[in-house]
């Protein structure tokens, strides 16, 4: 499903403050997997991630996703294959839009907009079915502006806009990372019910090496801009919490 | 009672640009100077096009396409060569000074005895209501044309643009091609101004633009008050507070003339009003903050 191969950043070359992001990178995700990426802070799992995204082009090597080549596609050009939830849960929604009109943007992720009024009451239905899911009584709150919602409850509508249109693959960037322990496990788990419902290929950056063990059935450690682990899900699921701990020590 | 009917009108005509620096300041979140540029824009084309004896809509179409294409320069210079907005404004401005110049040819052509917008309906007798029924309905018209695009898909991406552009990126959106069709539509509103007001006075000048985004940025502000004391969220009705807000600008100037005060310090008053507007909930924050 994704694809990269040699695929090497360097941020400010030639400069003093030169940085190798990516260190010569290859890999190959397949449809449904549940990827897990874990590293230090600055060993390049964000510039991987957002090599995948599309919000940066790789100095060298090439991208493919859905065995199409997308190594200088823009990111809101590979929204046809990608949704994504950001590290800030306020990146991924617009504050001053309704919840429904957030979601009538979320519906048409993989089309264009047209000059034509597409919220009706079947997509009011729609919209309110989705989020009941939640159990946060945000279904009857359609009209209230983005704003005023908690980060916890924006970042859960962040992920469950992600399939109000065809979605291949699911960028999760360290989505709980701003969030106190209850929203991040409801998160989690809707994350989880979706990646399986909807049979997602799915990527999850953390930093919690709990998340890092109990989800997913793939698991990647990068270290100074190079892929040092990579294990299968009989492996990962093989693997003690301690061993991880002992990774970065 | 003339007096005040007159500047009922001129704020109809100035509602347009207002309109337009709602969509650059309040959608989109960019100061857009190209405002005094596009406006007198508006304004020449038009002048030049009815003294050449043109029909007065396709006069006015093409007044409008003029402005979008000065807000396509300045988005151009603002989305392609990431120049700071505020910079690119002024310079399109700056430079539309001696476009317009070179349109005119002189620096005040005089529109009387020629055919247009208010001259044209006549259901009244007092020239003043007509002109009033007119400017009415074509600013109806467009308020309700802008309603309709910002509720459409299209106009949730715009107004998703200029709120949250990382969120706009990831579901689909380019954001420059947004920021280019949002400046062009302010700037083709502004344009129409220019050219309404340029008909309604029956003269186009080359510096009647100057000064004239404070006018629509008042305007903006004033529907801002409105709103939050209303209690508004509905985008449609914003945009007939920013036309309420039009005709509370012209009013407060009105009455200010007729209170006698010298025409010259007319600009002066303006941007004392306007900083009355910005500065007076800020005001009541600290006397409220005082009496704790």
């Amino acid at each position: 499903m994704i694809q990269l191969e040699q695929v090497t950043k360097v941020f400010n070359p030639g400069r003093v403050n030169e940085v190798m992001a990516l260190n010569n990178v290859s890999l190959n995700i397949q449809q449904g997997e549940f990827v897990i990426i874990i590293g230090a802070n600055g060993s390049g799992k964000t510039t991987l991630f957002n090599t995948i995204a599309g919000a940066v082009i790789p100095t060298k090597g090439k991208v493919w996703i859905a065995g199409e080549e997308v190594t200088t596609l823009p990111d809101y050009k590979r929204s046809k294959w990608i949704a994504r939830v950001f590290q800030n849960p306020f990146d991924g929604t617009a504050p001053d839009l309704t919840i429904l009109d957030n979601f009538r943007l979320a519906a048409l992720r993989t089309q264009s907009k047209p000059l034509k009024i597409g919220i009706n009451t079947a997509f009011k239905r729609r919209v309110q079915n989705t989020i009941a899911r939640l159990g946060m009584g945000l279904e009857n709150k359609l009209n209230q502006p983005m704003g005023t919602l908690s980060g916890g409850q924006r970042q859960a509508l962040t992920l469950l806009m992600s399939i109000m249109d065809t979605t291949t693959v699911l960028l999760l960037d360290e989505p709980t990372a701003a969030l106190d322990p209850k929203s991040a496990d409801i998160i989690l788990k809707v994350a989880q019910s979706l990646i399986e419902e909807y049979q997602l290929t799915a990527i999850f950056i953390t930093h919690n090496l709990k998340d890092a063990q109990q989800y997913g059935n793939r698991l990647l450690q990068i270290h100074e801009g190079k892929l040092v682990r990579d294990l299968n899900a009989t492996e990962k699921h093989n693997l003690l919490l301690q061993n991880m701990y002992e990774w970065f020590g | 009672m003339d007096f005040y009917l007159s500047a009922l009108v001129l704020s109809l005509c100035l509602g347009a640009m207002s309109m337009g620096v709602f969509i650059s300041m309040r959608i989109f979140n960019i100061p857009d100077i190209t405002t005094d540029g596009s406006y007198t824009l508006g304004a020449a084309v038009t002048a030049l096009l009815l003294v050449n004896h043109w029909p007065l809509f396709p006069a006015m179409f093409i007044s409008m396409l003029a402005g979008a294409t000065a807000g396509i320069c300045t988005a151009y210079i603002h989305t392609k060569l990431k120049i700071d907005a505020l910079l690119a404004g002024i310079l399109v401005m700056t430079g539309l000074y001696s476009i317009n110049l070179m349109i005119m040819g002189r620096s005040n052509i005089p529109l009387v005895n020629l055919s247009t917008l208010f001259t044209y309906i006549h259901f009244f007798n007092n020239s003043t209501y007509n002109a009033l029924f007119t400017g009415t309905l074509i600013i109806g018209f467009f308020v309700l044309l802008l309603w309709f695009i910002l509720l459409t898909d299209f106009g949730i991406a715009m107004r998703a643009t200029g709120n949250s552009s990382s969120m706009t990126r990831s579901l689909g959106i380019n954001n420059n091609r947004m920021k280019i069709i949002g400046l062009a539509m302010a700037n083709a509103l502004t344009a129409l101004s220019g050219s309404l007001v340029a008909q309604y006075q029956s003269f186009t000048d080359i510096n009647m633009g100057i000064g004239i985004v404070i006018v629509g940025l008042g305007s903006v502000l004033i529907a801002d008050a409105l709103r939050i004391w209303l209690n508004i969220v509905a985008i449609g009705w914003q945009i007939v507070l920013v036309i309420a807000g039009s005709f509370i600008f012209q009013m407060v100037l009105a009455v200010t003339l007729s209170l006698g005060v010298d025409p010259n310090i007319l600009k002066l008053v303006t941007a004392l009003f306007v900083l009355l507007i910005v500065a007076l909930p800020r005001v009541k924050n600290v006397l409220i903050h005082q009496n704790e």
